[in-house]
């Protein structure tokens, strides 16, 4: 066989890429992920992957059109004219650096201004204040301390609609990334660390929660569901969170920091565990549960919120008393940095 | 006794079998599982069985030693580190359909365990990094830089043959770990706490370390060689600005490989540091911090991913010269392109760990340095095309990866810059996603890019052509595999599939997943084709001898040479007046000639310190994964005292007289003048012996 130009490349290259476009928009309506957004975070990112696409296509599309039209035209057997030692233009020099600059001119200041607007340490304006969540990342599940109704739950986080959450995050075990894809972004969490997180639900419906960051054997199964539910259905669930759920005392608080997921702390805690996707919930929890986990100080057990505070009280943090080990450890700890309260604008 | 035994084994016990936890536990599960590994344990020891059978036979063994275990030789390093590389590649695609399989039908459940799982991807992962693109690519340039800047040898000998003991080293350790199990399930970065020893108590990640580790410090050395091989060695007239743009690509690698690899020298060192002395540099506790490592590893990460692309995009820039029988487009442009690439990539580390925590100004910084990165690499594909336009372009082998290369790797740049693009990747961060980008860029960029220089320059070093058929038919299944294999990853990214997972529990994934598992076998059968293809062309190599070694019609140095070359390369070194020196010579048709007169040259001497430093180093590596101190200790003394006694010798050099010079340039030459030349059209057939006819301007031959 000669070398010619004579090989399907180009004939079976483009079809394939049509196919995988028109799928990629005709499966978006029942894609989950932020192909179809929950939130508004989802939303602009869905927005900013599509105007990427559309800008880098301009560097792209020549490439993958006019490849196959050179090949084609300059092929050995063909009679364009061949210019074996013409090796520069100054014309097409110019174009060649100019398009990509000016492309990535744009890209730079729309990415400087998107990437403040969506800072997952920015408050999302909303008419409501924000519902205070604290996440917690164990091997291979999760903890939701809702610290101003007292109450925490695993395997479901529910959220009213259409109200900003502002999350804390830290991790008792190793690094994970906690992510609600439908809502908007991910965000590490870390042991001795606190990231946070902000997101808002614009529609009721449940949607899948995950960890992304490796983590071990039950990393897989580290889900949760999210519920997003409107303003009388969450104040519904904190009540009967209160009547129906158990104390996270500190035999229960035994079983979560154990391996498994929240499966198997439901069968633990001798619950029904036929339904993988079913709340556990804790009627009351101690005092500051968050910030003795990240700073991996002793828990005080006693200081159970009995009575649950009422929304909008301030809360107290760590109450148990650090040894001088846990203290120095944490106050000279890089992680302040981490704690930023505010995004800067 | 107890104590006796563990003074000797360390804690090496029974339980490292891979068929040992099957005896006790008889669920279906750990029994699949176990065959799993017990298979590719056979296959390891099989495989090292037959190997040392075979040699023994054929009476080798001699042969082996002192032609190639101890020899110097540029060429035969480069390619001993491809046949390292070429076995490891096997292993880690093996690796991949296993979890491609398992995947595919991985919907709630499938075959493997999490445990073998993680496993998989972890040394897939760092196999397919550390000991098949980087001794690829090394033995690549081994090979080809040397003779494209009119060199004897690189400018270390024995330093080279240390680099290929090292990485020899790390690759039998990754292979040991099949036999004595388990292998690390922390992934190919290693992030702690999770390999921390609270964590992983077992010897899995002691086996990453090591293996990572002596990759690295091979590939350190390697790079002060090649950079200071072509800042000194270059022939007379040589000047920086006329030497051939994959040897360009070759110092820019160099030099990334020198201040790249050792951050992650210090990285796993530090992680060695907390896992066997109780030091806490990134435990949670007393004060450690992994986001340290997270650092120290990416700002090896990033430069790593430029080390394993640039010498592609220098094989490209050639092939598509070559091939287009044409002179490169915009050289100038290209050489700085590939500089701006290389300083910047410096620069760019943040982008790996977006969602960190870090401020928006942060993350807005790395993100746009990123996308300055995109600006050369968008200028190089452009030059490339233009290097097509206006040429006479021949799809030949290396072509069609070339071809292949181009349109998918722009689609490989796209994604990566969504990746970079802070806001959305923090959607598509740790998903599949990631793993298609990256594949997109490794499996079109680095492999397509050796896999085309293995067919362009197989024929120099063996003196035949690679056989064609098998050749395309290998290149299209690659092509084909991988948008089957990786196209429908970016959908599950999309659609938020973290990666790592064993299994998964939405329905939705399914479709994607078995069109994915689908290309894999494809890709097993590409691997199938290139293994027929080297049997097939070993079969003809008679009738597609090219001794007269110019196949192509090549424009660079080291088409000026016979096919194999002689071991110093040059009877009297080159004058070089202009870049395609080669090119140039045959335009004055002043190519195949004999020198007027000739001098003995001195030749590095045979040496074994290569093959002790692969043995005490995969001694000692093997002694601290197992706790076995005295292997440990006995090992580290052995390579002191080799190193030292290498300061001893003085007979380390060889000479080859003027006259037996003579006598194989002259034979020769003596070939060319009864070899037809034949034109392009005639490339690919058996009347090719390397003699292109003499190019006439402007004309198409
Ligand atoms: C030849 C075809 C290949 C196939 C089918 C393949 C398949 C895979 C799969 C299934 C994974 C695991 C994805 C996950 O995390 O869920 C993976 C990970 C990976 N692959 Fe490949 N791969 C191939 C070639 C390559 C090549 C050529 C390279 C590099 C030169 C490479 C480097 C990696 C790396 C670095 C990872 C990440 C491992 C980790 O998560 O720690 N692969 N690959
Ligand atoms: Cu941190
Ligand atoms: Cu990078």
């Amino acid at each position: 066989m000669t070398g010619q130009g004579k090989h399907p490349l180009h004939r079976n290259r483009l079809p394939a890429l049509l196919v995988l476009l028109i799928l990629l928009s005709g499966c978006s309506a029942n894609m989950p992920g932020f192909m179809n957004p929950q939130g508004p975070v989802a939303e602009a990112q869905r927005h900013h992957f599509w105007v990427i696409i559309a800008l880098v296509m301009i560097v792209v599309i020549p490439v993958i059109i006019q490849t196959p039209l050179i090949l084609w035209r300059y092929r050995y057997r063909g009679h364009a004219v061949y210019r074996p030692k013409w090796y520069m233009s100054r014309w097409l020099d110019i174009i060649m650096w100019a398009v990509p600059i000016l492309i990535v001119a744009i890209l730079g200041s729309y990415i400087w201004r998107q990437t403040h607007e969506l800072d997952p340490y920015r408050p999302i304006a909303g008419d409501q204040p924000p519902l205070e969540i604290q996440v917690v990342g164990y091997d291979w599940k999760w903890l939701f301390i809702y610290p101003d109704q007292g109450i925490a739950t695993m395997g479901q986080l529910v959220v009213p609609v259409n109200r900003p959450i502002s999350f804390e995050l830290t991790s008792a075990t190793v690094l994970q990334s906690f992510f609600i894809p439908a809502l908007g972004s991910q965000i590490d969490v870390m042991n001795r660390m606190v990231t946070r997180l902000h997101l808002k639900a614009d529609h009721p419906g449940r949607f899948e929660g995950k960890n992304m960051q490796y983590n071990g054997e039950g990393f897989h199964r580290q889900r949760f569901v999210t519920r997003a539910v409107d303003g009388d259905a969450f104040d519904d669930f904190v009540k009967r969170t209160r009547q129906l759920g158990q104390p996270l005392d500190q035999s229960v608080y035994r079983i979560i920091a154990q391996k498994g997921d929240n499966r198997d702390v439901a069968r633990t805690l001798g619950l029904d565990t036929d339904d993988s996707d079913a709340v556990i919930r804790f009627s009351t929890v101690p005092d500051g549960l968050f910030h003795t986990i990240m700073t991996g100080s002793p828990i005080d057990w006693s200081a159970m919120t009995i009575p649950p505070p009422q929304q909008g009280t301030t809360r107290t943090s760590v109450i148990g008393a650090p040894s001088d080990h846990d203290t120095a450890s944490s106050s000279d700890h890089p992680s302040s940095s981490h704690e930023r309260k505010e995004a800067q604008p | 006794m107890r104590d006796a035994m563990s003074s000797i084994f360390g804690r090496l016990g029974w339980d490292a079998l891979p068929f040992w936890s099957m005896l006790h536990d008889h669920s279906a599960m750990t029994i699949i599982n176990g065959i799993i590994a017990t298979g590719a344990a056979s296959m390891v020891v099989i495989g090292a069985l037959a190997a040392i059978v075979l040699v023994t036979w054929l009476g080798k063994w001699k042969y082996l030693w002192s032609e190639w275990f101890t020899s110097p030789d540029h060429k035969k390093i480069g390619i001993m580190f491809i046949v390292i590389a070429l076995v490891m590649l096997a292993r880690a695609i093996i690796e991949a359909v296993f979890m491609r399989a398992q995947q595919a039908v991985g919907l709630d459940g499938g075959f493997l365990t999490a445990e073998h799982f993680g496993q998989l991807f972890t040394t897939h992962g760092t196999i397919m990094v550390f000991f098949m693109a980087m001794p690829f690519l090394t033995g690549i340039i081994n090979y080809v830089m040397p003779l494209q800047i009119g060199a004897r040898d690189l400018s270390f000998p024995v330093l080279n043959q240390v680099s290929l003991g090292l990485t020899a080293a790390g690759a039998a350790l990754v292979m040991i770990s099949l036999v004595l199990a388990p292998f690390s399930i922390g992934g190919w970065t290693g992030y702690p706490p999770f390999t921390e020893l609270s964590y992983n108590p077992g010897a899995g990640v002691d086996y990453w370390i090591w293996a990572v580790t002596l990759s690295t410090l091979s590939s350190t050395l390697t790079g002060i060689n090649f950079a200071v091989t072509i800042f000194k060695k270059r022939a007379p007239g040589m000047k920086l600005f006329r030497m051939p743009l994959f040897t360009w690509t070759a110092l820019c690698t160099a030099i990334l490989m020198i201040f790249g690899m050792p951050p992650l020298t210090v990285a796993t060192g530090l992680l060695a540091l907390d896992r066997y002395l109780d030091f806490h540099m990134f435990t949670t506790d007393l004060g450690g911090n992994m986001m340290n490592y997270v650092n120290l590893f990416w700002a090896f990460g990033h430069p790593e991913v430029y080390i394993l692309i640039l010498p592609p995009f220098g094989i490209f820039s050639e092939v598509f010269a070559t091939f287009s029988g044409k002179r490169i487009y915009g050289y100038k442009l290209l050489v700085i392109a590939t500089m701006c690439i290389a300083v910047l990539s410096f620069t760019v580390w943040l982008h790996h760990f977006f969602t960190m925590g870090q401020s928006a100004h942060i993350n807005a910084a790395f993100g746009i340095a990123t996308m300055l990165i995109g600006i050369p690499t968008g200028v190089k594909v452009y030059d490339w095309m233009l290097t097509m336009y206006r040429g006479r372009i021949r799809l030949s082998v290396p072509m069609v990866y070339a071809i292949g290369f181009i349109m998918l790797f722009v689609l490989g740049g796209m994604t990566g810059i969504i990746l970079a693009t802070p806001s959305v990747d923090y959607q598509v961060h740790n998903s599949l996603f990631l793993v298609a980008h990256f594949h997109n860029m490794l499996i079109p960029g680095l492999l397509f890019g050796m896999l085309s220089a293995t067919n362009f320059w197989f024929p120099k070093a063996f003196g035949f052509r690679l056989e064609e058929r098998w050749g395309y038919r290998a290149a299209f299944c690659w092509i084909i595999g991988f948008m089957l294999a990786f196209f429908p990853l970016y959908v599950l990214g999309l659609m938020g599939m973290p990666r790592r997972s064993v299994a998964y529990f939405e329905p939705q994934y399914l479709p994607w997943m078995i069109t994915a598992g689908i290309g894999a076998l494809v890709i097993l059968c590409a691997l199938l084709c290139l293994l027929i293809q080297l049997w097939v062309s070993i079969r003809d190599r008679h009738a597609n001898n090219v001794f007269a070694g110019d196949p192509w019609d090549g424009r660079t140095l080291e088409w000026a040479v016979s096919a194999p070359p002689p071991e110093y390369n040059f009877p009297v070194l080159p004058e070089i007046y202009s870049i395609d020196a080669f090119m140039t010579e045959k335009d004055r048709g002043q190519g195949w000639q004999a020198p007027d007169r000739y001098e003995d040259i001195d030749m590095p001497a045979n040496s074994a310190l290569g093959v002790v430093v692969a043995v005490t180093g995969l001694a000692m590596a093997f002694g601290l994964v197992w706790y076995m101190w005295w292997l440990v200790i006995g090992a580290g003394l052995l390579t002191l005292v080799a190193v030292i006694a290498r300061g001893f010798v003085r007979q380390t050099t060889r000479t080859i007289s003027a006259s037996e010079v003579q006598r194989t340039h002259e034979h020769w030459l003596e070939q060319v003048r009864r070899t037809t030349p034949i034109k392009r059209s005639h490339e690919q057939s058996t009347a090719n012996h390397g003699l292109p006819v003499p190019p006439i301007e402007g004309a198409v031959q």
